[in-house]
């Protein structure tokens, strides 16, 4: 494959731009493979992509329903952070979001990857004890962040109305090294560089059952035919208890929508990533300059991908307060993922009751800045049959024996 | 937007005035029950695609916890009962033998 640079830019446009490939291949399914991956998003591409650049393992397909990078890769605010409470936590994301900053070289496509700074607003007391014990914590475990007052709050977002009568900002957790990358540069990216390695991603073909001899994973069936693998990795974020179900096991999850609009663009007034987590608002702007806002999840189980109005009336009014620009600005788009979320609010990485077969779900609300690790780690873990150090304390099995990583009352609303 | 039918006040009340509060029939194991199944109890849900029956509270209403069938695919909603029962009521099996022909729900069907 033809590497992307400066140098292709120019000798495309001499020559009229006739001389682009595509950036993936679009393969019949061969009849086995060494493993196959259910989900062609961030992190079922992720995975596929450590296997062959950590591991040497490249007889692999990555199945996928849909379109790559279709479902949850495609549909959230484009967060990047690692500033997590519990020491796996902030090990998993800070590794996800190292690998972030060298990914546009690692791949070689530009995932616009922007370290532009994050705030996480403190408005009640409670959050600025909780945010403050997060900076402590954080100190700990070697993720640089910081509790902020709110003037700095103020300077770093002109914009913020820092004095509201109902939510006045008390301060917050600054992470100068969090920021937004380009979502669907990143399904791009990883599944060119999968394409390249020899890895057919199969669009376009959904799967419809899970074969299995004596306990043991033994192929997939999907409308596309019957596919052997020696080993399984089920990536499909909301989907994962009507897989799981294929396969013969359930799982500790709920699949909820979970909303994000933009606003039309405008100027250049905010240069930073802010989220409100007491009023369920998250905001930044794009490269376009319309104002990214994520919402609140829905109370419901639901796979419509489409979430309900008032949640996403509610987060409007609230951010309206402290953000009073917004107050005449208007919503150009709205949409849903379904995300599917635990009881501890963390993800699920680990084996699974069937033999070779591997699952990667749980992300919740939060699983776009953790594409790099979690496919990182899940790599490894399909590749040695074992969870590694980063991957090791979210196993499945963590429900039975009581051993939580209990992130819903730092992150469970925003991630 | 949702809309049930509170089985005890018979108000129709849209979601803003309901809480969800996840999925019903769920066996409740207490003392001397075994590891699994209190994982099974506390933690394992059947979050299907496609029929799916749900506890509801009618929060800025009556206030009563109620049970609800509906479809996650689709968000129809197959009826309301009580939630003094163990399993669903004749008219909503029989609604969805008709609608959702070959609907499952773990042990009950």
């Amino acid at each position: 494959m033809k590497r992307y640079s400066a140098f292709a830019i120019a000798r495309e446009a001499a020559r009229y731009h006739t001389g682009w490939e595509r950036a993936w291949r679009a393969p019949i399914p061969k009849k086995k493979y060494d493993v196959v991956i259910i989900g062609a998003g961030g992190h079922g591409l992720a995975t596929a992509f450590y296997l062959g650049k950590n591991y040497g393992i490249k007889n692999v397909a990555i199945i996928e329903k849909g379109w790559l990078g279709g479902g949850n890769t495609g549909r959230n605010t484009t967060i990047i952070r690692s500033n997590y409470l519990q020491d796996p936590s902030a090990a998993l994301y800070e590794k996800a979001r190292s690998l972030y900053e060298t990914m546009s070289q690692d791949v070689n496509y530009n995932i616009m990857f922007s370290p532009r700074g994050v705030i996480m607003l403190a408005q009640t007391h409670h959050e600025v004890r909780g945010y403050q014990r997060t900076a402590h914590a954080n100190a700990l475990q070697g993720v640089k962040t910081e509790w902020i007052d709110p003037q700095r709050v103020k300077e770093l977002c002109p914009i913020m109305n820092i004095d509201g009568p109902r939510y006045p900002v008390m301060g917050g957790l600054w992470q100068a090294r969090g920021g937004t990358a380009r979502h669907d540069a990143v399904a791009w990216g990883y599944a060119r560089a999968c394409s390249d390695m020899g890895m057919d991603i199969i669009q376009q073909c959904e799967v419809t059952g899970v074969r299995s001899e004596n306990g043991v994973v033994k192929g997939v069936d999907t409308t596309k035919g019957a596919i052997d693998c020696d080993k399984l990795g089920i990536v499909v974020a909301g989907n994962s208890s009507h897989v799981s179900e294929m396969a013969g096991f359930r799982l500790p999850l709920e699949s909820v929508a979970l909303q994000a609009l933009v606003s039309e663009p405008i100027k250049p007034c905010m240069d930073i990533v802010v989220m409100a987590n007491t009023v369920h608002g998250y905001l930044s702007q794009s490269d376009k300059g319309e104002m990214v806002i994520g919402g609140g999840t829905d109370g419901f189980n639901n796979y419509t991908q489409r979430g309900s109005f008032h949640h996403v009336e509610e987060t409007v009014r609230a951010l309206n307060e402290t953000f009073p620009i917004l107050s005449r600005l208007k919503m150009l788009r709205q949409w849903g993922g379904i995300v599917d979320v635990t009881g501890d609010r963390s993800p699920i990485i680990g084996k699974t009751p069937l033999g070779n077969c591997f699952i990667n779900c749980g992300w919740g609300t939060g699983g776009f800045k953790a594409i790099p690790g979690g496919g990182w780690a899940t790599a490894e873990l399909i590749a040695k049959g074992e969870p590694g150090p980063l991957a090791e304390a979210f196993s499945l099995d963590r429900f039975r024996e009581g051993r939580f990583i209990d992130e819903s009352v730092a992150a469970g609303v925003a991630h | 937007m949702l809309i049930l039918t509170c089985p005890y006040c018979g108000q129709e009340a849209d979601e803003t005035t309901l809480h969800a509060g996840g999925e019903a029939h769920i066996t409740r194991y207490g003392p001397g029950s075994s590891d699994q199944e209190f994982e099974d109890y506390i933690f394992a849900r059947q979050n299907p695609k496609g029929v799916h029956f749900e506890r509801w509270q009618h929060a800025y209403g009556c206030g009563k916890w109620f049970h609800a069938a509906r479809c996650t695919t689709t968000l129809e909603v197959f009826g309301t009962y009580s939630a003094q029962t163990l399993e669903p009521p004749k008219e909503v099996t029989d609604l969805l033998d008709e609608k959702r022909p070959g609907w499952s729900w773990g042990t009950l069907k």
